[in-house]
């Protein structure tokens, strides 16, 4: 394992079908989990439906993959961000989005949601303060 | 290996690295022949870790890569179980690839 630890953020930014921009994103970050890094995934514009509960794709054939967000704790990503502006212009809120459990086995540290709307200042910080930005 | 297995004179279809095409085509005996072909037999610690994939699969519609995997055992199964030395030990091509191919899942996300 590289010893240089960077900071990774996957911003997803558009709706989780009709294109296949979410489900490739998920992928990655899932697959790129294994490389130890400081990751944290952002959601803003349309890609806040991503996160939505109750999702049913049986209409367009494709696969639901919105139940795959719950694992994102299991591979060690501590940090999820949902742009409150994004949420608030389509009529959603955090009620509307799916929670994810993180536990630490180690410590039996654990936290229920690790799913934090942020306001539009820290998006830019937390944009800022990243070594690498993958957008989808 | 060949595109289809026979599991009680029924052939189903797998791809190229021997997983099952169709996830939904599973049955036990899939398992018992995929083992076999990999000089394995099947025991009932096999079968938890098998079932316990399928009910992940279920849950979060994808297949575990390994670290995960030991992790989800560990909290499922007790602590004793949760480790890669237990793992390798039932599964030595690698606990998440084989296991997930006996279970019928599709190749683990995330297995670099």
């Amino acid at each position: 394992m590289s010893e240089i630890v960077k900071k990774f953020m996957y911003l997803n930014r558009k709706a989780p079908y009709g294109t296949i921009y979410a489900w490739e994103a998920l992928e990655v970050v899932l697959i790129g989990a294994a490389f130890d890094q400081d990751v944290s995934v952002m959601f803003l514009d349309d890609g806040v439906y991503q996160l939505t509960k109750g999702q049913d794709t049986k209409g367009i054939g494709m696969k639901n993959f919105s139940p795959t967000f719950r694992t994102l704790g299991d591979y060690e990503v501590k940090k999820v961000y949902v742009d409150r502006a994004s949420l608030e212009a389509r009529g959603l809120t955090q009620e509307d989005l799916v929670a994810i459990a993180w536990e630490d086995m180690e410590t039996e540290e654990e936290v229920d949601n690790i799913v934090e709307v942020i306001d539009s200042a820290r998006v830019s910080a937390l944009m800022n303060e990243s070594d690498v930005v993958f957008s989808f | 290996m060949s595109d289809t297995i026979e599991v009680d004179g029924k052939q189903f279809a797998v791809d190229e690295e021997g997983y099952l095409s169709n996830l939904n085509d599973w049955v036990p005996g899939v398992a018992g022949v995929m083992a076999a072909q990999d000089n394995l037999e099947l025991t009932e610690e096999h079968w938890d870790i098998i079932n316990f994939l399928r009910e992940y699969y279920e849950e979060y519609q994808i297949a575990p890569a390994v670290r995960v995997l030991t992790k989800a055992v560990g909290k499922k199964l007790g602590k004793e179980k949760g480790n890669s030395k237990y793992l390798y030990s039932l599964f030595p091509y690698g606990p998440a690839k084989q296991a997930c191919r006996f279970a019928g899942l599709p190749k683990p996300t995330g297995c670099v």
